[in-house]
């Protein structure tokens, strides 16, 4: 499919898609009425807070604590040996591995749970937390997953059996043999190594849980930071060995959650068990230090490119080796299948027939995690390489970033497209957003002014990133976490008044699904978005759902909202049949109205349909309005999109200063166009953010470096560029409404045009990488040894 | 936030909060904008048995500008220096002033209390060092005046003692022929700096330097006057390769860490390129008043 313009169908009051509705939700966040875990309180509830290792790697000799538990207010010292009692000291990771909830042989990171403390006060449990003493036996810390697989480097999980490296996973994907041949025909290879720093989520909310488990009726209801709340009651069922149906996760409003809520944290387990063994609730709550130090972290990939080219500026074949450093535990959130997320759409936008993708991943004594931070698992990687070695491989050629990607770009006739690693594209059209970028951004007159500038010594560059994404898994053949197949659900109630209710199985953390998916339901049923309302987020009241993340929530529960919509609307035409003595064949649908062809006047509304529904169904049809779908989609959808930015790099201290960011998206059929716009400008901050300050590090010892908002740097509306937007318009095909998900194109897309557009600043010197955070003082020293040969 | 346990005083009045000081000044710590105290309490790196709020002292929130003197009450927040015409008397400090932090610190971080703490990454410090600011300290029995290169001893050290408390902050107004200006690297908005350079020059009727000040931030571990650089200035006609003389001096002289902000090399040639630089913009300011 091409690009297309899409206007709204339905009129403001009803509001279906492509209208920029306000956001529904957003009046008790700003009155301080949302209802967030930590505003829980139940009677009799308890504080945990949590003894965390002060070393990177120890064998732990004993814990002493006698003088916690003699605190007043001390309810209860948990460690592992207690947890062990439970067969709870270990839990299971969402790549399949497993993870100490509470260390009992081993610390295995700097902040790693040791032991909670349970008191009447948080404060106390504070102070109790560090009258724990533990007696450490200092082992190697393993700080990178280069030293890690040394043959001598000290083996970070002995508590597993039969391993004798710290090799985590290896996998491949693509055709080596073919892609060898491609290599020894080419004209010219052009490499990079760059490494994709260690970063961090970082929602607003840090995680946390209260626990609240009723010893009379064996009731777990467990309210929680989640993103996932259904395949997390799963989760503890397996865990905790609870029933199901006695589980209750209650995910309350979330305060941002961009891949973080995804995983289940040992803190939930410990107040879980706790509660359990006490028989009162336990509310825990990180603070900002743990979540930083502790929670899913993201990206630290070392990735090497290669792009086999002809002379005449053709791709013939690409060739990744990338090895991950998944610290100390294997905690990706990611479908069991692929061992590197979804790192193989490394081959991008471009169209070439062979490509090998060799990856490994190493334990290493830092935090576990590898969510995937605002992307679709391992994807932001993935665009980040390719998009880098396009530009750098434009320059080997003597070329123009811009023609040589126009040169390689998928063609909009080939889709669906079979890329060389197995991903079958569902529509795009590259070129067309491409050039719209670049006419956005004037890039003829802006290549002069960069001429003219590197005449009197300044240095402005100009950088592009032209990626596609792939995001909403599944179908559920080939993607699944722990088994459970990635469908999402939507389940659908048309009360007597023509009002509704929907309830999913995904659960929005700041984006808007309860004024989105009402805008799905108004767009097919006709009933005003307003007379909606959305639930989610409680397992014990909507369907099954595997939760929102890599952008799936529109493209599957947005996908069963519309295909129950549309059932309903079935349905609904024979209670229109009936009320209009006519035909089902010979009404026709128009916005909430069914009427008889070519009688308009004869019209029965949604609200009539709804009404009779319940007061008046047609003799042998089935009372009432109601229904649920699960959607399992065929494929994923590939959103896309070209950003440009231009640079002003001091030639002196090398701080760099953004000119423009011109950002061109491509996500299929757009919800809410105000909504989509919010989320791109939030990921183009974060790219600049990951491109330009941000990373989480660690010094020799495995102290982490990173562990406030002093040292990890979120930029705020000062430093943020202004973000100039664009749009081009290809449906899915194969989405029932066409849409492609958002939510992170931008986060994905756009921190290699901003360091694209550094390097194109400097590559005149020589300069060809840089890895992030490119920071004043990095691009000095990349100057620095370009001016020293 | 989970500090340990502390007890809390609130004074209304500067005699009270002195005598307490006379008191128990060994275990009471002052609280002003509590924008260094608190993170410190926060992380326990700070742990004082008693605060003694003087927030609701009345009387301490002025700017006063006097016979060519600047003065800064013990309330006096860095947003209002930010805002004060009357600050614009010196250069070097109403420049700085929008580089301290970022806004909502800002409103409630105080200039005393900046100095007082002294952290070598604060940016006041360099600013007083460099114009020759000094410090009137309070104690319930005495007063005593203090220049500021007396004033900082070391990082997170000064010489107020226990008993006393910091009350005034006085920085000579720049002449006509004066100029000044502050210079600083960060990574974002309220970082502290990677490298700061306070630069402040007074010219003689003929155009030459009379009196230099150039203090650096971040790079040493206080905040460092460099006299030596100030000397290569003094009695000379500016000129770009003076100023890139002095620069160089104080890129020799400072001893900055590699660190995530940079490496120390890195750093040292930032003082040099910020030094040369804010003895230039200080020039162009001073110059203006030449006839
Ligand atoms: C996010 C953030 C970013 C920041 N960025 C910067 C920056 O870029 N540059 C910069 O310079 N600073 C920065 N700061 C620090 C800020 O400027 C503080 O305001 C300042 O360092 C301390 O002033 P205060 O009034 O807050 O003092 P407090 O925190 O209240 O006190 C600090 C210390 O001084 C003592 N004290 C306070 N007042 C007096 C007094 N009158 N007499 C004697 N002792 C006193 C206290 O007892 C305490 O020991 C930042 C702070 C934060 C939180």
């Amino acid at each position: 499919m091409t690009a297309t313009e899409h206007r709204p169908h339905t009129p403001p009051e009803i509001g279906g898609l492509g209208h920029s509705r306000k956001r529904v939700e957003d009046a008790r966040f700003i009155e301080g009425r949302g209802n967030y875990v930590d505003d829980i309180e139940l009677p009799g509830m308890l504080h945990m807070a949590i003894h965390r290792s002060p070393v990177a790697h120890a064998r732990i000799l004993s814990i002493d604590t006698s003088e916690a538990e003699a605190v007043e207010g001390v309810v209860a010292v948990v460690t592992g040996e207690f947890l062990a009692g439970y067969n709870l000291a270990w839990m299971p990771t969402l790549s399949g591995d497993t993870q100490a909830v509470l260390a009992t042989d081993k610390v295995r990171f700097q902040g790693q749970e040791v032991a909670a403390v349970i008191a009447t006060d948080r404060y106390v449990a504070e102070d109790a937390a560090r009258m724990i003493h533990v007696d450490y036996e200092e082992l190697e810390p393993i700080v990178n997953p280069q030293r890690s697989l040394e043959d001598d480097a000290p083996l970070i999980r002995d508590d597993k059996e039969d391993v004798e490296s710290n090799l985590c996973y290896e996998w491949d994907s693509g055709d080596k043999d073919g892609t060898d041949a491609a290599f020894a025909g080419a004209d010219k290879i052009v490499t990079l190594q760059t490494h994709y720093p260690r970063s961090h989520p970082s929602p607003l909310e840090t995680c946390g849980v209260v626990a609240d488990v009723n010893p009379a009726t064996s009731q777990a209801t467990i309210y929680m930071t989640s993103q996932a709340p259904h395949a997390h009651r799963t989760v503890f069922a397996l865990v905790a060995g609870l029933p199901e149906q006695n589980i209750r996760i209650v995910s309350p409003d979330i305060g941002g959650g961009f891949g973080n809520k995804v995983p289940v944290y040992p803190g939930y387990v410990v107040a879980t068990a706790a509660s359990l063994v006490i028989g009162k609730p336990v509310k825990w709550m990180e603070t900002r230090t743990e979540n930083l130090i502790s929670t899913g972290f993201a990206r630290d990939y070392y990735m090497k490119g290669e792009l086999a080219v002809s002379n005449e500026g053709k791709i013939l074949g690409l060739r990744v080796d990338m090895l991950s450093d998944q610290g100390a535990f294997y905690a990706d959130a990611q479908p069991t299948k692929f061992r590197a997320g979804l790192f193989h759409i490394v081959t991008g936008s471009y169209d070439y027939p062979v490509a090998h993708v060799a990856t490994r991943g190493a334990y290493t004594n830092k935090a576990p995690g590898g969510v995937a931070y605002r992307c679709s698992f391992r994807v932001t990687e993935a665009s980040y390489l390719i998009e880098r070695l396009v530009q750098n491989a434009a320059y080997e050629l003597g070329m123009d970033p811009a023609e040589f990607r126009l040169k390689n770009f998928i063609q909009p006739d080939q889709f669906p497209y079979h890329s060389p690693t197995g991903f079958v594209y569902d529509s795009g059209d590259y070129e067309a957003a491409l050039r719209k970028a670049m006419g956005m951004v004037g890039y003829d007159q802006i290549q002069a002014e960069k001429e003219q500038a590197r005449k009197e010594g300044k240095l402005v560059g100009i950088g592009i990133a032209s990626f596609t994404e792939v995001v909403g898994a599944g179908h559920g053949e080939d993607y699944d976490i722990l088994g459970l197949k990635m469908f999402d659900s939507a389940e659908l109630r048309v009360h007597p008044t023509g009002k509704a209710i929907l309830k999913l199985g995904v659960r929005s953390q700041g984006q808007g699904h309860e004024t989105t998916f009402a805008q799905i339901v108004a767009e097919e049923l006709g009933i005003p978005a307003d007379d909606i309302k959305i639930v989610e987020g409680d397992t014990d009241n909507t369907p099954y759902g595997l939760g929102t993340y890599a952008s799936r929530s529109t493209p599957v529960a947005g996908a069963a909202t519309a295909v129950i919509s549309r059932k309903l609307r079935e349905k609904g035409k024979k209670i229109a049949a009936h009320l209009l003595e006519a035909s089902e064949e010979d009404l026709t649908w128009d916005n909430g109205k069914f009427h008889v062809a070519g009688d308009p006047e004869s019209a029965v509304t949604i609200q009539d349909v709804a009404f009779a529904a319940y007061t008046n169904p047609p003799p042998g049809l089935e009372p009432g309005l109601e229904g649920v779908h699960y959607y399992d989609p065929p494929n994923m959808t590939y959103p896309f999109g070209s950003y440009i930015v231009v640079v002003d790099v001091d030639p002196e201290s090398g701080q760099w200063k953004v000119r423009r960011m011109v950002a061109v998206d491509d996500c299929g059929v757009k919800i809410n166009p105000m909504i989509v716009e919010g989320q791109i400008h939030g990921g183009l901050a974060e790219g600049y953010a990951m491109s330009s300050m941000q990373y989480i590090t660690f010094d020799e010892s495995g102290n982490c470096i990173g562990s406030n908002f002093m040292d990890y740097l979120i930029p705020t509306a000062w430093e943020t560029p202004r973000f100039e937007l664009g749009e081009t318009v290809t449906p899915s095909p194969h989405h029932p409404f066409g849409a492609k998900g958002v939510g992170e194109s931008a986060t994905v897309g756009s921190p290699a045009a901003y360091v694209n557009a550094v390097i194109d600043a400097l590559q005149h010197l020589g300069v060809t990488n840089i890895d992030m955070p490119v920071s004043p003082d990095r691009v000095w020293a990349a100057m620095e040894k370009a001016n020293s040969g | 936030m989970y500090p340990a346990k502390f007890d809390y005083l609130a004074p209304e009045t500067l005699e009270e909060a002195l005598s307490i000081l006379h008191e128990r000044g060994d275990e009471v710590k002052i609280l002003a904008g509590g924008q260094s105290l608190i993170p410190m309490m926060k992380l326990r790196f700070a742990s004082p048995p008693t605060l003694m709020d003087i927030n609701r002292l009345p009387g301490l929130s002025r700017i006063n500008r006097t016979n060519g003197t600047l003065e800064f009450d013990a309330l006096v927040r860095h947003n209002d220096v930010v805002k004060s015409d009357a600050a614009k008397a010196n250069h070097t400090v109403s420049r700085a002033a929008p580089w301290v932090a970022d806004p909502i610190v800002r409103n409630l971080g105080t200039v005393a209390g900046s100095l007082a703490h002294h952290d070598p990454e604060g940016d006041w410090a360099s600013v007083m060092l460099a114009t020759g600011a000094e410090l009137v300290l309070t104690s319930s029995d005495s007063q005593r005046t203090v220049k500021i290169d007396d004033f900082l001893v070391d990082m997170f050290t000064t010489n107020c003692l226990p008993n006393e408390m910091v009350t005034k902050v006085r920085v000579p107004a720049h002449s006509s022929r004066g100029g000044g200006d502050y210079q600083k690297l960060e990574r974002k908005v309220g970082d502290y700096a990677t490298v700061g350079v306070a630069t402040s020059l007074e010219l003689d009727e003929g155009g030459r330097v009379a009196k230099a000040g150039i203090a650096l931030t971040s790079v040493f571990h206080h905040n460092l006057k460099v006299p030596e650089a100030e000397a290569a200035l003094e009695g000379e006609r500016p000129s770009d390769e003076l100023f890139a003389e002095a620069a160089n001096i104080a890129s020799q002289v400072c001893d900055p860490a590699s660190d995530v902000r940079g490496s120390a090399e890195y750093k040292r040639h930032v003082v040099d390129v910020f030094t040369r630089r804010g003895l230039a913009k200080s020039y162009e300011t001073a110059k203006g008043g030449l006839t």
